[in-house]
């Protein structure tokens, strides 16, 4: 697993509050992590803060489930 | 329509003399003060240094850390003590949650939420980079909407806010909505969480605050002559409202009847109370009417007393106006001087306090007395530093807040 999908999976961990085996990349923030759209918020910001990235709200919407977040994010990390 | 009466039939309280309301009394019977060295932040700069905090509090006891994280401490403090009351009166499966509302008291909200946020904000280059449960953290009427989202409580829900005076106000407000049949049972009661910089330096800027620092166990001085302002303090204290007819009904056990609730205003300064206390004599007046009571009828009154030069004088002399000769035979105690002042919390708290009085027949004691003070009449009763032993047939809890607002909430022994 790359440094960046490391760093997703502990986001996620840590603000979802889930164990780190059920972050899997097939893994939908609200349908299989119990994410709100305040916690999808939440999670986009801290990507953002992490990797030092902007995220338009348009490319936001796309990023629903973890393997999503890793690959958008493997593409734009400075 | 007749009105129905009302009674409470459960009790909750996290506070800085214990975290259930078994440990809170015990701490109120036997005088311990909750006041110590502020450990929530470093004070070392501020004019107070020490506050009445919920001791050992960890959210991991109660919460998990992802529901936990998304709550203020204030709404942390009223979703425990709730828990608390909602099990002690046995709720849970035995009514209908259409008819529960939650009516809660806080002065201010998520002081520490807000004040994190804008700092962050403050620190950077002026890219917005808000929470997105800032607001929903930050804003008082969260306490009443997790309560309700945790327990399914479908009736009405709100918050009220006047200062020092929230938690008898939402108090006397879940009172009314029972009697006039617009919920069954309410979750009422309050909290606060006001130990923050912002919270302190504030308090401190207004002068109303102790800044005894060298000794903070006997800071919080009600009707000394000493006494130097208020003594910060945190929690909540929470009570299950019912109509009287439904708690008999479902067989629940019952503490005491509320049986009345007054109101006011001071319409004379924004935090200085008025030195005549007319509208204080208003307020208790108002409460008694309400109660369908004489003053000679009351045996307790568990005033606001804070602690402020101006403040203790104005209630008491309001109480020889309401009370006349009779006040020599009241015993009045502020119990604010061993858990501090929980500003919207207040109100909350000492409902219990009241309550557990008339079950127990023991009035809790106002420590810390040293010294008379002279302004006031040395023939009352202050239950000065040891809990004194009485039937308690009436009890009056006096709460007053900033903007002038006064609400006086009377308890009494049930009478069938």
């Amino acid at each position: 697993m790359s440094e960046i999908a490391e760093k997703v999976k502990s986001i996620i961990v840590d603000k979802l509050g889930v164990e780190p085996s059920e972050v899997t990349p097939e893994a939908s923030f609200t349908n299989d992590l119990g994410a709100d759209s305040l916690d999808t918020v939440e999670l986009i910001m801290e990507f953002e803060k992490e990797f030092n990235v902007s995220i338009p709200d348009d490319q936001a919407e796309n990023i629903g489930t973890v393997g999503q977040a890793i690959s958008y994010l493997e593409e734009h990390a400075k | 329509m007749a009105l129905r009466r009302v009674v409470v039939t459960g009790l909750g309280a996290i506070t800085p003399l214990g975290s259930t309301v078994a440990d809170y009394w015990e701490g109120l019977r036997q005088g311990v003060s909750g006041a110590d060295i502020i450990t929530r932040f470093d004070a070392s700069k501020f004019k107070t240094r020490f506050a009445c905090e919920v001791k050992g509090y960890s959210p991991d006891t109660y919460f998990d850390r992802k529901e936990g994280r998304k709550m203020d401490l204030f709404t942390q403090f009223a979703v425990i003590a709730s828990d608390e009351a909602i099990r002690d009166a046995g709720l849970e499966g035995n009514v209908d949650k259409d008819r529960v509302g939650v009516i809660w008291g806080s002065g201010i909200g998520g002081l520490r939420t807000f004040q994190e946020e804008c700092i962050a904000f403050a620190k950077g280059d002026g890219t917005p980079r808000f929470n997105p449960f800032f607001i929903p953290k930050m804003i008082a009427d969260s306490a009443s909407g997790n309560i309700s989202i945790k327990n399914g409580f479908r009736g009405p829900n709100f918050i009220t806010t006047s200062a020092c005076a929230s938690s008898s106000d939402s108090i006397v407000a879940a009172l009314n909505y029972i009697r006039a049949g617009m919920a069954d049972v309410v979750v009422t009661g309050g909290s606060e969480a006001a130990i923050t910089e912002a919270g302190i330096g504030g308090f401190n800027a207004i002068k109303a605050m102790s800044e005894r620092n060298d000794d903070p166990q006997s800071a919080s001085r009600p009707y000394d002559k000493d006494r130097d302002g208020f003594v910060l303090g945190e929690g909540a204290g929470a009570l299950i409202l019912e109509a009287y007819e439904h708690a008999v009904a479902r067989g629940a056990k019952i503490y005491a009847e509320v049986l009345g609730g007054g109101l006011s205003s001071d319409a004379y300064h924004i935090t200085a109370p008025d030195p005549t206390g007319e509208g204080v004599v208003l307020v208790m007046q108002n409460a008694l009417r309400d109660a369908g009571i004489g003053p000679e009828a009351v045996d307790y009154i568990n005033t606001h007393g804070t602690s402020t030069p101006l403040g203790d004088g104005a209630e008491v002399k309001a109480i020889q106006k309401v009370f006349g000769d009779y006040a020599y035979k009241l015993n009045i105690s502020s119990t604010k001087s061993m858990t501090g002042h929980l500003l919207g919390g207040a109100g909350g708290i000492e409902a219990v306090a009241s309550v557990l009085a008339i079950q127990h027949g023991i009035i809790p004691p106002t420590i810390n007395h040293v010294t008379d003070d002279p302004e006031l009449d040395a023939g009352l009763n202050f239950t000065f530093n040891k809990a004194q032993t009485r039937e308690v047939n009436v009890a009056v809890s006096n709460t007053f807040g900033f903007g002038g607002h006064n609400t006086s909430v009377v308890f009494g022994k049930l009478r069938d």
